[in-house]
């Protein structure tokens, strides 16, 4: 499947889910009806960007310089990706 | 639950907080799970002993909190014990019939942060749902339901399938459809409480099920990305039993209207528990340290034939409710499991419904339906038994 996102678009977490950080599980995780995912700290990371004001250029610019030497934009769109699919994020 | 590339915990947490704020009801489901002695469960936990609970399970690290009941909206607090669950990180569900909302209510709900309102339907008819039911609500369900779409919830519908509903599964659908729903939950009917009771008139038949299983998979393919519809065989038609809850004080952390904190739902019925309450205890005591949450965590307590079965880590043994109600043995594997040595009187049970469903003398039977009354009366004939 192609992907649904390009370096222009500002991706948003759908209103219907809820992405929060856990103490107890020392991750961050998106809570649902009845649900939880927990989300690997480079997901949590990604996911915590899509606040509906960044584009995703911006989003990997950011991220490559909290974590310098890690060309993360195939990871990036990747995860993007399955988010898409899972119905947590879309393109505002 | 599931992860997205991390680790699970060692320790097991309550990330799960079923709330059953009381036990009153205005419908009287004969499929309820509630007890049938719940005419003997009085004095209710205030609003601050809930957010006592509340907090302390937040901080053992649950994250999702169920309100239900009886029914969660009889109780006056709702909203606020809302507003402090979200205000504590809590993904807040509402489980309800939807009986006793209105518009502004849902509004109410809203504002104090709640995430997520299941409304639950007897049928997709009127006529039926208000006989299953007990009281005409059919109309006002939908109209909650449609509000609770207006207000930018999740739409959860959950429809109890049983013999007497079984064959209305595609207008169930068809409903949930026309009401825009996000999530269609086709629960089976689980044989505790007053649906124990009333198991002969509500075990489907075979063809039922089969015709059912078919149109639920028809309508998943069709609303692939639009509409999730859940979907599972009941348990009585397996030959290995459902992983229940998860496993024993694994997840799951059931607080009843009288404060008794359960494992699961069912389990008041379980002879041999304590029954801590958190008037007199802690979540955390109740959680790591009681009797009642440790009796059956693990595997260690199991007999044969699950004791050395390789696929005890896989189901671990079933349910524990389920056994000791169809064997009156806790530890004895779920007898859904075609290893147990009563699972044939299960099967029995099954053919012999399955061969008698549909005829006048066999469907005549009423139902008894869950009521305050009904619980009395129950409870009398129990009594007059044992003397
Ligand atoms: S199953 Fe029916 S009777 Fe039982 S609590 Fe729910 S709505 Fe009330
Ligand atoms: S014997 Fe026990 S552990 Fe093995 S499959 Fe049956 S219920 Fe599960």
């Amino acid at each position: 499947m192609a992907n649904p996102f390009s370096a222009e678009d500002i991706p948003v977490i759908t209103p219907t889910f809820r992405l929060q950080w856990e103490q107890a599980q020392d991750c961050y995780v998106i809570l649902y009806p009845e649900g939880m995912v927990k989300l690997s700290p480079s997901a949590g990371e990604i996911m915590k960007r899509c606040d509906g004001k960044t584009n995703i250029t911006h989003m990997i610019d950011d991220l490559n310089n909290q974590f310098p030497g890690a060309d993360l934009e195939n990871d990036v769109y990747k995860f993007l990706e399955v988010a898409h699919e899972n119905g947590w994020i879309r393109a505002k | 639950m599931k992860t997205a590339g991390s680790e699970q915990n060692k320790l097991p947490q309550p990330l799960w907080l079923l709330a059953e704020l009381t036990y009153a009801c205005p419908l009287q489901c004969p499929y309820c799970s509630n007890p049938v002695e719940m005419v003997n469960v009085k004095n209710e936990l205030s609003t601050g002993d809930w957010i006592r609970v509340m907090r302390e399970a937040r901080v053992m690290g649950a994250t999702q909190l169920g309100f239900s009941g009886g029914e969660p909206l009889v109780r006056k607090d709702l909203e606020i014990l809302i507003a402090e669950a979200r205000q504590l990180g809590y993904y807040t569900n509402l489980i309800t019939s939807g009986v006793g909302m209105d518009e502004k209510r849902v509004e109410a709900f809203k504002k104090a942060g709640l995430d997520h309102i299941q409304v639950s339907f007897q049928a997709s008819s009127e006529e039926l749902n208000n006989f299953i039911a007990g009281t005409d609500a059919f109309q006002h369900k939908l109209e909650m339901a449609r509000s609770v779409k207006k207000h930018g919830y999740p739409m959860v519908l959950c429809f109890v399938l049983h013999r007497k509903n079984e064959d209305q599964i595609r207008d169930i659908l068809e409903l949930s459809i026309n009401l825009e729903a996000d999530y269609v939950e086709l629960a089976t009917t689980q044989y505790y409480g007053w649906a124990f009771h009333n198991r002969e008139q509500l075990i489907p038949t075979r063809q039922q099920l089969e015709h059912a299983e078919k149109v639920a998979k028809e309508y998943q393919d069709k609303m692939k990305g639009k509409m999730r519809i859940f979907y599972v065989i009941p348990d009585y038609f397996e030959d290995r039993p459902k992983r229940c809850m998860d496993g024993w004080g694994k997840i799951f952390l059931t607080i009843t209207p009288d404060g008794t904190a359960l494992p699961c739902h069912a389990a008041r019925q379980l002879p041999g528990l304590e029954f801590p309450n958190v008037r007199d205890r802690s979540v955390e005591w109740i959680w790591n340290d009681s009797p009642d949450f440790n009796k059956f965590r693990g595997l260690d307590w199991m007999k044969e034939p699950c004791r050395s079965c390789p696929e005890k880590e896989k189901d671990l043994g079933g349910c524990r409710c389920q056994a000791y109600m169809l064997t009156g043995d806790a530890r004895n594997a779920d007898p859904v499991c075609d290893k147990s040595p009563h699972h044939k009187e299960l099967v029995e049970l099954v053919e012999r419904v399955g061969s008698l469903a549909g005829t006048p003398e066999f469907e005549a039977k009423p139902l008894v339906f869950r009521s305050m009354k009904n619980s009395k009366k129950i409870m009398k004939e129990k009594s007059a038994a044992t003397v």
